[in-house]
């Protein structure tokens, strides 16, 4: 044990006495640590000029130190520290960087974005990381979607249509996909036909005798396919109705499968319970007009729209 | 420093150490929390939070049976990345009806303070029974017995009750209600009754059909129809960026 520093001889016990002999001495507090303390007591009061601190009455004290910002209707206002003001004078500071970008993105058109090199790497990063955020979850981070679930981005094939335009309002307004249950009203034997027809559109093995029927009842007024997805089953871009003759599948999932069995099975499952699903929110609240227009760009170079 | 006053007198008295150490610590708690109940900007002035109707409140027990707070926050802070990413911050009028909130301390998973819309309702479905299905790099729990466990909707009315004792106005009466109706509308007002509860209940799933399973409502139906609600009650656009400064 190190050496005992000598006990001044006024230092005084506890006054206890254990076991007859120990006792303890009653030390006054370290010299830093009572320093230490008032330090943090006069750091406290300092604390409480700056920043809110006291409530007072309905109120409470705000303190001196105060926080000034541009509010969305243009108002410079000051107002009293706090997280929330400290926010917007954040924002602020960030638009000056960004907002020449946005204002540049909402006074084009998208034709002058999307051949200005200078808003292309602009759109690039800022478009990733919106997709990111708020696509990605569904049609994944690629862009290139879950067959049975959410469309693919990234090909050629565009089911409400690839322009601009068509993107934009995708984006604005959201989708809602929907095809009658047909095993309401058509037989298993008509429905496997049907399947058939589907699968020879893409050219996938099927059955030529019950394509032929399938192909009766596409066109014929009982099951009536094309009113929807058209006579030559290319379908209509204004209601979403699916291209049937590119072997692109987003529904059945045919891909799955090798067999043409298979695959005529899984489009047969689609006829038959029909669709109520394809379901893509709208943005138009949630993002800002500039950056669904950022969006709008970057989808259209992801699947070199239309 | 020379008290007639000895902490002797502390040291060898449990009571009176116990009494005073509570004390102590209680000033803390007072100064942060009393002031609360008496400052008339801690709720903000805000149109359109509503209580949960029966549907969004049975999901809102499951979040909570599930332990969802244990991963997911519902608290979006007034900082720059979390209102690019999140939205606008979270109010302490949207969880005034919540009882107890569920603004969390921990985010493995993302906040869903404002999860409302931001997907469709066979995206959280698909999710929830086979989260890497739809978000690869996910680490959240299958839960797939939420699809196929039929929602008991037998104690609906009681777990309204229950809130309504907390101060949530659901309403029994008639005259209840129609202070709901001057304060919420009618068409929300229906909703809190608590004598239409079961009723309310299975109209909103029938209607909403949130599983995309029309044969039955499941638990899944009543999680899905409140994580569409959360955050969609403000409609902020009616407000300037700063009409909240002032509360805080």
């Amino acid at each position: 044990m190190s050496e005992q520093k000598p006990q001044s001889q006024t230092v005084q016990t506890t006054g206890h006495a254990w076991d007859g002999d120990l006792q303890e001495y009653n030390n006054p507090l370290p010299v830093w640590w009572v320093y230490t303390f008032y330090a943090t007591v006069i750091f406290a009061l300092v604390y409480w000029t700056i920043y809110p601190s006291w409530p007072l009455g309905k109120g409470w004290i705000g303190g001196v130190s105060d926080i000034t910002y541009v509010n969305s209707a243009g108002e410079t206002r000051t107002h009293s520290w706090n997280t929330r003001a400290l926010l917007l004078e954040d924002l602020n500071r960030a638009a000056i960087t960004q907002k020449p970008y946005f204002d540049k993105v909402a006074a084009m058109s998208y034709e002058q974005i999307a051949k200005d090199p200078d808003m292309s790497g602009f759109i690039l990063s800022a478009g990733k990381s919106l997709f990111a955020e708020n696509c990605a979850p569904c049609h994944q981070a690629g862009g290139q979607g879950v067959i049975g679930f959410f469309p693919n981005l990234t090909d050629d094939d565009w089911l409400y249509g690839g322009s601009f335009d068509t993107i934009h309002t995708t984006l604005t307004g959201g989708r809602r996909a929907y095809m009658p249950t047909f095993s309401e009203v058509l037989s298993g034997e008509q429905i496997d036909q049907l399947a058939n027809y589907v699968a020879s559109l893409s050219g996938i093995g099927h059955d030529t005798t019950k394509a032929a029927a399938g192909d009766a009842l596409f066109h014929g007024e009982t099951a009536a396919c094309y009113y929807c997805h058209s006579s030559n089953a290319k379908g209509r871009k204004d209601i979403g109705a699916p291209n049937l003759t590119d072997n692109i599948w987003l529904w059945a999932d045919v891909p799955a499968t090798d067999a043409a069995e298979g695959k005529v099975a899984v489009i047969r499952g689609v006829i038959a319970n029909g669709l109520n699903k394809g379901v893509m929110p709208a943005w138009a609240g949630r993002l800002s007009p500039e950056q669904i227009k950022v969006l709008t760009v970057y989808v259209h170079e992801l699947g070199g729209g239309q | 420093m020379n008290f007639n006053f000895k902490h002797e007198w502390i040291e060898t008295n449990i009571g009176l150490m116990a009494v005073l150490t509570m004390l102590a610590i209680s000033v803390g708690g007072l100064v942060e929390i009393a002031p609360l109940f008496f400052i008339d900007k801690t709720i903000e002035k805000v149109e359109g939070v509503r209580p949960y109707t029966p549907l969004e409140q049975r999901g809102r027990d499951i979040f909570q049976r599930e332990g969802c707070y244990a991963c997911h926050s519902q608290m979006i802070r007034p900082f720059r990345d979390e209102k690019l990413r999140y939205g606008h911050y979270s109010l302490a009028a949207e969880s005034q009806y919540d009882h107890p909130f569920q603004w969390g301390s921990k985010r493995t998973g993302p906040d869903l303070a404002r999860v409302g819309g931001k997907y469709s309702n066979e995206w959280h479905v698909q999710h929830m029974v086979a989260p890497r299905s739809m978000v690869p790099e996910s680490v959240m729990p299958n839960y797939p017995w939420l699809l196929s466990t039929p929602l008991d909707i037998s104690d609906t009315a009681n777990r309204m009750k229950a809130l309504r004792k907390v101060g949530v106005p659901y309403s029994l009466s008639q005259a209840e209600f129609d202070a709901n109706v001057t304060q919420f509308g009618e068409t929300v007002a229906r909703q809190l009754h608590i004598p239409d509860a079961q009723k309310n209940l299975v109209e909103q799933a029938n209607f909403g059909n949130y599983d995309g399973d029309r044969s039955g409502i499941s638990e899944m139906d009543a999680l899905v129809a409140y994580l569409q609600v959360l955050g969609t009650m403000v409609d902020f656009s009616k407000y300037t960026d700063d009409a909240f400064v002032e509360f805080r």
